[in-house]
């Protein structure tokens, strides 16, 4: 350690209680941003998790067009293809085939219309959560042994608004891709819970195979959900699927969609919320700053007598200055530091225990978060926040040090 | 008033030091106030939105049809409400009679499922967005049996455009499908995209026809003149329906999800407040530290003088209270200034209107000064802010003459 920053280390010292002061300021400011991005950036995990695994998937391929106009004429035509290229792209964890119609759909006393789901079960299970919320019967399988009517498997709003439980037909009519009459008869097997309303309330499935037979498919889905092993392994696997694409003859031609475009709204969301939270941490960070700066300035302000003797003793103004700057940055590492294992050991209790949000539980639920919430700790939420402090804090810090070039000895030792 | 003079000569001892901390004062207040008034827009648009998009202040409907909305479930003898409406409702209320079931669109492109509602073109017009909503044809009017309005986002969804032909289909109340094409005659914009998807208008009588309601409607939908009234305004109508099966909701009952909202932000706002006010509320103490251990000369010679120490600690207290009190004048006005030149234009989210529809916020947000949050942001900086001065007070206080003479 240099003569300079042991003097800066003994300079911050000599009053502690004001240092303490401003070392607190700046913890308590570090430990609240490295709480809130942790908890904001789990958040996001857990509500793209969800979606992913309930709804979109990781990725999707669709016929071109799909996604803005679901035709039922746009078709993947043939998935087996699709599946055996996918089996050679290393990232992807699992695959599994849908297949969308709308259709109207009655119970002995109620007609709804409503978007029918073919859903292969198997693969299916690989992927969606949607099994574990079955909450009466259960999930559909291929073989329904011994019986002819294939199984629906219903969202619990709908279940009420149809009027039907377990066990109950359910007369389906719609459309088939070439344009004739699709019509079946489901047997309910099995009521689901999701807790999103929007779904609950619109999703009927039912097994893939009848639902190609039964709307005249010809073996053809509308989409191929694709799952990652990780979402951070997204942006890669599309790469290497929209790489091979081309290699699959098909008609109408096929596109590869990652979830950011499946559901643009939910990464808007995001966007919408990192934006705003970065306002408000700027503003406090800003109101720390100007809270802190006084600290900066009275510590030169008191010493203009002792600057100007060291000045008087040949101490170049610059040095004065590093060593001032050196004073300020010492007291803000400091509190970064503490701020930084503070606001890590917090955010580490609340990602064992959780955080029971549950005044907000209505909301959480819409967007498919669990009442009981885990922050999410990584690298970058336990820096981003404190090098912002740092950062103005070192501006803050400037001013007081640039005002060192303009003392004269003389006057400065005459200042009582 | 000596004291005051005394204190606020004080205070601009050093006005360098005194600015600075004036400046984290106004900084604090200004945000409590500014971004407060924000995240109440934020929350008053998703209101305004959820009651112009026909929910109203509060509802009238069959008992069963909240969670179930179907036609089953109908209010049978509307001519009776209509009589209890003018009695019971305050003066300056709007409302409107309307049928609103599930049914499905079709045209021969596509098909899908949209919620149909029956309206008297004039009333509806009164209480919720669509009458102000028609961006291309025309609203509906008396006579236009066959006429429909559709949403923008439907429309596209449809391929179709004004005067082509959409197909209706829905349960009537003999349980069999009632089907009857209408001509598009009108395109509307809504706030939400999900609401142009979701809702297209026939006229009242067309539906009841359709349907076969024999004069009943689905809801009676209340516009109040002040939306605070709402609560009180269905207990009493609740209290006058009785014995008819019916139902009155206020708007916090029929939201749910809104009402949620609510409380949420409520806990934010206030969180925000007390998370600036500790971090001015160390600039505060520090602040007012230095300025109390400069003087302690003065403080020790005052006691050596014989003043007491209560008069100290009101000294000091009545300085901190009069740079609170400047902070907290400039930064309200400041918060306020800002407020009002938001107030024009408000915060465009159109470039993020998806994040915006899923988040289930408005395109534009306008800033919503409260009363209360005004008060409880200052009593916070205000109470918190003495509270916090009274560490330096005391200790100033406690100098014994002595040992402060001796200081230098």
């Amino acid at each position: 350690m240099n003569i300079d920053m042991k003097m800066a280390w003994r300079n911050i010292w000599r009053n502690p209680r004001r240092t303490l002061l401003t070392v607190l300021a700046i913890t308590f400011a570090c430990v609240l941003l490295v709480f809130m991005l942790s908890f904001q950036f789990g958040s996001y995990a857990t509500m793209i998790n969800s979606s992913v695994r309930i709804r979109t998937g990781h990725l999707q391929i669709q016929a071109r067009g799909y996604q803005q106009d679901p035709k039922i004429q746009l078709v993947v035509q043939d998935p087996e293809a699709v599946g055996r290229m996918l089996d050679r792209i290393p990232g992807v964890k699992a695959y599994t085939f849908r297949a969308d119609a709308f259709a109207l759909v009655s119970s002995a006393e109620r007609t709804y219309g409503v978007m029918i789901t073919g859903i292969d079960p198997g693969r299916e299970a690989l992927i969606s959560t949607l099994a574990r919320t079955v909450q009466q019967g259960r999930y559909l399988s291929d073989q329904s042994a011994g019986d002819s009517m294939p199984g629906a498997l219903i969202g619990r709003l709908l279940a009420r608004n149809l009027k039907v439980t377990l066990g109950d037909e359910l007369t389906v009519l719609g459309q088939g891709r070439d344009g004739s009459v699709a019509a079946t008869v489901l047997k309910v097997r099995g009521i689901f819970a999701s807790g999103q309303d929007a779904m609950d309330r619109s999703t009927i499935q039912m097994p893939l195979k009848a639902f190609q037979s039964v709307f005249s498919m010809a073996g053809a889905v509308h989409e191929v959900v694709i799952m990652a092993q990780d979402l951070a392994d997204v942006p890669a696997v599309k790469a290497a699927i929209a790489r091979k694409l081309p290699g699959i003859p098909a008609d109408p031609p096929l596109a590869v969609l990652d979830w950011t475009q499946l559901m643009p709204g939910l990464r808007q969301a995001i966007h919408m919320d990192l934006i705003s939270g970065a306002v408000f941490y700027l503003i406090l960070i800003m109101v720390v700053a100007f809270s802190i700066l006084n600290t900066f300035l009275m510590s030169i302000l008191e010493r203009t007598h002792e600057f100007g003797i060291m000045m008087a003793m040949g101490a170049k103004p610059g040095r004065l200055t590093r060593l001032v700057l050196a004073e300020s940055v010492s007291m803000t590492l400091v509190g970064i530091l503490a701020g930084v294992v503070m606001g890590c050991l917090l955010t580490g209790y609340f990602m064992v225990h959780g955080l029971d949000l549950g005044s907000s539980s209505e909301i959480l639920r819409q967007f498919g978060i669990p009442s009981i919430f885990y922050p999410r700790l990584t690298p970058l939420t336990a820096t981003a926040g404190p090098a912002a402090v740092f950062v103005i804090t070192l501006l803050a810090a400037l001013y007081p040090a640039l005002r060192i070039r303009k003392l004269r000895p003389v006057e400065a030792i005459g200042h009582a | 008033m000596m004291d005051f003079q005394m204190a606020w000569r004080n205070i601009w001892r050093n006005p360098r030091r005194t600015t600075v901390i004036l400046i984290a004062v106004i900084m604090g207040v200004w945000s409590m106030i500014f971004l407060g008034a924000l995240m109440r827009g934020i929350v008053a648009g998703m209101v305004k939105n959820g009651i112009s998009t026909l929910t109203g202040h509060v509802q009238i409907q069959q008992r069963l049809y909240p969670d179930d909305p179907s036609v089953v479930h109908r209010i049978r003898d509307p001519q009776a409400v209509m009589k209890i409406l003018p009695r019971v409702l305050p003066p300056g209320s709007r409302w409107t009679f309307r049928v609103r079931v599930n049914a499905v669109a079709a045209n021969a492109r596509h098909s899908n499922g949209v919620t149909l509602v029956g309206i008297d073109p004039e009333s509806e017009a009164r209480v919720s967005f669509i009458g102000r909503s028609i961006t291309s044809g025309n609203y509906l009017k008396a006579g236009d049996n066959n006429d429909i309005l559709m949403g923008r986002a439907l429309a596209e969804e449809f391929g179709t455009h004004l005067g082509q032909k959409l197909i209706l289909m829905s349960q009537d109340t003999q349980g069999q499908i009632a089907s009857r094409a209408f001509r598009i005659s009108g395109i509307f914009r809504a706030e939400m995209e999900s609401t142009e998807k979701h809702f297209v208008f026939i006229l009242r009588g067309a539906a009841q026809q359709m349907l076969k309601m024999d004069g009943a409607v689905s809801e009676v939908s209340v516009v109040l003149p002040h939306h605070e009234q709402a609560r009180q305004v269905a207990a009493t109508l609740q209290a006058r329906l009785a014995g008819k099966d019916l139902t009155a909701r206020p708007w916090q009952k029929a939201l749910p999800l809104l009402t949620a909202y609510l409380d949420l932000y409520d806990n934010f706002v206030l969180i925000w407040f007390v998370v600036v006010f500790i971090a001015m509320g160390f600039g505060i103490v520090n602040t007012t530290l230095m300025a109390v251990f400069e003087r302690m000369r003065e403080f020790g010679l005052l006691k050596a003088l014989g003043m007491r120490p209560r008069r100290i600690v009101k000294g000091i207290l009545i300085e901190a209270l009069l740079l609170l009190l400047c902070g907290m004048a400039a930064g309200n006005l400041l918060g306020w200034l800002s407020c009002w030149g938001l107030s024009f234009k408000g915060i465009d989210l159109s470039a993020l209107a998806q994040g915006a529809e899923y988040a289930g916020m408005a395109r534009v947000i306008f800033p919503s000064l409260w009363p209360r949050d005004i008060l409880s942001a200052n009593a916070v900086v205000l109470g918190l802010g003495l509270l916090v001065s009274l560490y330096p007070a005391i200790k100033a206080a406690r100098f014994t003459p002595v040992e402060a003479m001796m200081h230098y």
